[in-house]
């Protein structure tokens, strides 16, 4: 089965799941409608993208200055700081620096990268327990299912699907439906886990390479937990993640929090600089960073393809798709779906693996529109497009350029051309249209299943304009 | 801008072949206003089919074969805010570099989506003749996002005192068409268009209004097909009759 | 071939994107002054479950002294330096104090089972966001304000800011980071149930605010 008969099988299932819809609908209508609350006035909106824009495009024209201002900070704050090209490097890293410590259980705060590498599932083949701490990686978890939205990993689920889940996992604990019950329940079992953890492992929202700085975004408190309660913490991150400056946070911060989940801040903004100095009485020994390229170099080479590195992984592109809507996460197959998935995970993973993900987008422009640093998502999907069907056209270092040019599709195409760029081939192609409409078919493949069939008009609007005395010029 | 006394015509091949009588519409508005309005015989196509699809080169020729046919300096006014943003916002991509990319750019500089013109340079008065009516408008995401005219539909249509416009939920979002993508990911969006023609039944709106055709034929195109529902009119067709076309 | 960081950064260095501008740093006036500035900060605390309390300065132990045992809180953690020294002496006799005065390690389980609530000082707070901006620090260790199930947080009025970048502008934390920095906005929550909010998940259920006048 090739990629694209495997993601129509997947979209046939979720479009066939009522339930995932109607938990689609209602979380994304919610979400939608709590950032909208948060931007009341358009011109404050624009002008705090547009910073958030400069900031994030400053830091990618000054990457490798800034990572190894990154390194030489966190190295002289007394944080350790690796560098993986691929997952499997970046896992054993985080292996190796577990087994040197003798740490046998990890609380984990939620870390995007970290599903890249399936970081878990290497550490629990190496013996170590796992714990997602976060309330929706803890859920999805138990459901051993992938997160289907990169902030809101549960999305999917609604509260009779959590409390059976909890239910399965602690009989002990009386079943409940209740969101404040379940809560409690998640907090009393994570509680002892953040107590007795060996290590605790975290993402980064953002790097500042100014102050040696690893900044952490949460609601929750189980990133603190996970960063300051065990004795060893180690975070993971993506090579674009940098900022220059501390002062580039607070634009970042806001934007990211309203858009994201509609509030002006999250509970916890974490910033870490150091590991536990002397006379300090808690917080980890020993602090580590794992930064992960896994294709984020080979991106930068392209400077339209470039923009797609903005991203802080805010998830509102997702939030406001009309083709996610209606399948929810799993459907795309990859880490990161949505609009942001569409243009990422090609050329990450490459267009020949996942490149028609790229059809499941109508060209609306909603992510566009919302994106907090203005990455042009429509515009990098149609690129992508490009890239797919011909492998001539730029140098461009993307995998698998080429690959989904099919000689049926290009031979129409060729036809089209021919025909649309001819105006007495197509002027003989609308006469005969137009007088044999009666011949069309009234079943249409795909459009029929969902619309009647359109027919050519009497006469094309060429005939009609003559007739009407309209000049040609 | 002062009025022009003329301007070109970008038919758009959907309109052309499907409904002319929207097109048809669209010139005889702007004639009413006291524009010249010129067909040029050889157009065909802004080449956006293609260019969505990947199929960059074979865009090209076909747009570039559109050049010649509107070389004087005047508007030209195109009835879908589709085509219209095709023009104005990718011609310059798809004609970057090429040796005809001034042309295309002057072309696209002076390109408006039809109800953008009608308000912004004829600044045109609307007499409702008609009986009352309660209407949806479906604000394409091209004239939304792309060329920033949902507002100008919306503009035009409060002119008609007898006209109700109902306001249907999530009228921004999108309702599935994406040109080929209602081929290629038909049941995706057969999913989309099911929830865009409920959110217009729910308003009892009689007629459905917009500003594109692809649009049309797939929300109309649902409706049929579910056995019935609001007709579906592009707001060029539906302002003629509205206002008695010709009549004294 | 070179190590993973030699080719990371010479694949970065190869491909460099075209310069450009320098992004201003961000500023965000709002021109409140100091009663707006409270006003904003109780308003969003308020938002989010925190509970703040305006209360003069000399005040503060015996308020807490008469708020906390009817509400159960008995269990108190301090740690050491002005705020420890004023709460361990005034304090009512209802409470049993527990000082943060030695390393972690061997008495987590007592931290996360034995204490009902904890006092810090705060360095600052954001009226805009309604957020309370600690510096942990050896006499006000990073877990005080985060394990027990109720943190209480003394602020000064007259360390209200109205937002992060006037904050980041008017102290130059660039020069010197601490081991952590925190900003703190309410009580711990959740929505990943059906995105519906629900309080009192990680971190402390509870937060209670003191603004010293």
């Amino acid at each position: 089965m090739n990629q694209t008969q495997a993601f129509h099988r997947r979209i046939d299932a979720a479009l066939h799941d009522d339930q995932l819809r109607r938990n689609f609908r209602s979380a994304l209508t919610g979400i939608q409608a709590k950032r909208e609350t948060q931007f009341p006035d358009d011109r404050q909106l624009q002008a705090l993208r547009e910073q958030a824009r400069m900031v994030r495009a400053n830091a990618l024209v000054k990457q490798p200055e800034l990572l190894e201002q990154l390194e030489a900070r966190l190295t002289g704050n007394g944080i350790q700081v690796h560098w993986a090209e691929t997952p499997q490097q970046a896992n054993t890293i985080i292996g190796d620096i577990l087994r040197a410590a003798g740490a046998r259980s990890v609380v984990k705060g939620k870390s995007m990268v970290s599903e890249e590498t399936e970081l878990n599932h290497y550490l629990e083949q190496l013996g170590v327990e796992v714990i997602e701490s976060d309330l929706g990686e803890f859920i999805i978890q138990l459901a051993q299912e992938p997160p289907s939205h990169i902030v809101a990993p549960a999305i999917h689920k609604n509260r009779r699907e959590v409390a059976e889940l909890f239910h399965r996992f602690y009989p002990d604990i009386p079943y409940t439906e209740d969101i404040d019950q379940l809560t409690q329940s998640a907090r009393l079992i994570l509680r002892e886990k953040f107590a007795a953890a060996d290590a605790g492992i975290s993402g980064v929202n953002f790097a500042v390479a100014e102050t040696g700085t690893l900044c952490l975004v949460e609601n929750e408190g189980n990133g603190r937990l996970s960063t300051t309660a065990p004795r060893l913490h180690i975070a993971i991150t993506g090579v674009e993640k940098v900022v220059e400056k501390l002062s580039d946070v607070p634009p970042l911060l806001e934007i990211l929090t309203k858009s994201a989940t509609g509030q002006p801040i999250t509970t916890y903004f974490n910033m870490i600089s150091r590991p536990r100095q002397p006379g300090e009485l808690d917080g980890p020994e020993a602090v580590h960073l794992v930064l992960l390229d896994n294709g984020r170099s080979r991106i930068r080479v392209d400077e339209e393809l470039l923009d797609t590195l903005r991203c802080i992984r805010c998830g509102t592109c997702i939030n406001y798709c009309p083709v996610y809507v209606q399948l929810g996460g799993h459907a795309y197959g990859t880490v990161y779906p949505g609009p942001i998935g569409i243009a990422l995970e090609p050329q990450r993973i490459g267009i020949d693996k996942v490149g028609t993900l790229t059809s499941a987008c109508t060209m609306c422009g909603a992510c566009g529109e919302v994106c907090p640093v203005k990455i042009p998502l429509p515009k990098l999907i149609n690129r992508l497009r490009a890239e797919a069907v011909n492998e001539q056209r730029t140098t461009t270092p993307l995998l698998g350029r080429g690959s989904l040019r099919k000689p049926g599709e290009a031979t129409i195409w060729k036809l089209w051309q021919q025909l649309y760029a001819h105006p007495r081939l197509y002027r003989l192609f609308t006469l005969a249209a137009t007088r044999l409409r009666w011949l069309t078919p009234r079943k249409l493949g795909g459009w029929t299943r969902y619309r009647s069939a359109p027919r050519p008009a009497p006469r094309s609007l060429r005939e009609l304009a003559i007739r009407e005395g309209f000049g040609h010029g | 801008m002062p009025a022009p006394q003329q301007v070109y015509f970008f038919a758009t091949c959907l309109i052309d072949l499907l409904y002319p009588a929207a097109g048809l519409a669209g010139m005889q508005l702007l004639r009413r206003e006291g524009v010249e309005v010129i067909f040029p015989a050889d157009q065909t196509c802004c080449g956006q089919p293609a260019f969505n699809s990947g199929y960059r080169d074979e865009a090209l020729e076909v747009a570039r074969a559109q050049l010649r046919c509107f070389p004087r300096d005047i508007p030209v006014v195109v009835p879908s805010g589709s085509c219209g943003g095709m023009i104005r916002q990718h011609w310059p991509e798809l004609f970057a570099g090429q040796p005809d990319e001034p042309t295309a750019l002057a072309v696209a500089a002076r390109t408006y989506e039809l109800t953008e013109f009608l308000v912004d340079v004829l600044q045109i008065s609307l007499r409702d003749l008609g009986e009352p009516l309660k209407v949806a408008i479906h604000t394409s995401c091209s004239a939304r996002r792309e060329m920033g005219v949902a507002d100008r539909i919306e503009s035009l249509v409060s002119q008609l005192d007898k006209v109700e416009v109902m306001t249907q939920q999530r009228k921004a979002e999108c309702c599935g068409f994406g040109g080929t993508f209602a081929v290629k990911q038909a049941d995706v969006s057969g999913a989309m268009v099911q929830d865009k023609t409920d959110a217009l039944r729910a308003t009892a709106a009689q007629c459905v209004i917009s500003q594109d055709c692809g649009c049309l034929m797939n929300i109309g195109g649902a409706f049929e097909k579910q056995g019935g529902g609001p007709q579906t009119r592009h707001v060029a067709e539906f302002l003629w009759e509205r206002t008695a076309g010709d009549a004294p | 071939m070179g190590s993973a960081r030699d080719n990371i950064l010479g694949r970065l260095r190869a491909n460099r994107p075209h310069a450009v501008p320098a992004p201003a740093v961000y500023t965000k006036p709002l021109g409140w002054d100091r009663e707006r500035c409270i006003a904003e900060f109780m308003t969003r605390m308020h938002a989010v479950r925190g509970e703040v309390h305006r209360v003069a300065r000399d005040d503060w132990t015996a308020w807490l002294s008469r708020e906390l045992p009817p509400r159960g809180m008995l269990r108190g953690l301090i740690g050491r330096g002005a705020v420890a020294e004023q709460f361990a002496a005034a304090a009512a006799d209802e409470f049993t104090l527990t000082r943060y005065d030695h390393a972690i390690d061997d008495w987590k389980d007592v931290l996360f089972r034995d204490i009902d609530f904890s006092v810090t000082g705060t360095l600052a707070g954001l009226a805009e966001s309604g957020s309370l901006v600690l510096w942990p620090s050896q006499d006000e260790p990073r877990l005080m304000s985060l394990v027990p199930p109720l943190h209480i947080a003394l602020l000064d009025a007259g360390r209200l800011f109205e937002n992060f970048a006037a904050l980041l502008a008017a102290e130059e934390w660039s020069a010197r980071m601490p081991t952590n920095a925190l900003l703190v906005s309410g009580p711990s929550k959740t929505a990943d149930i059906e995105q519906t909010l629900a309080y009192g998940i990680h971190g402390p259920k509870a937060l209670i605010v003191l603004i010293l006048d």
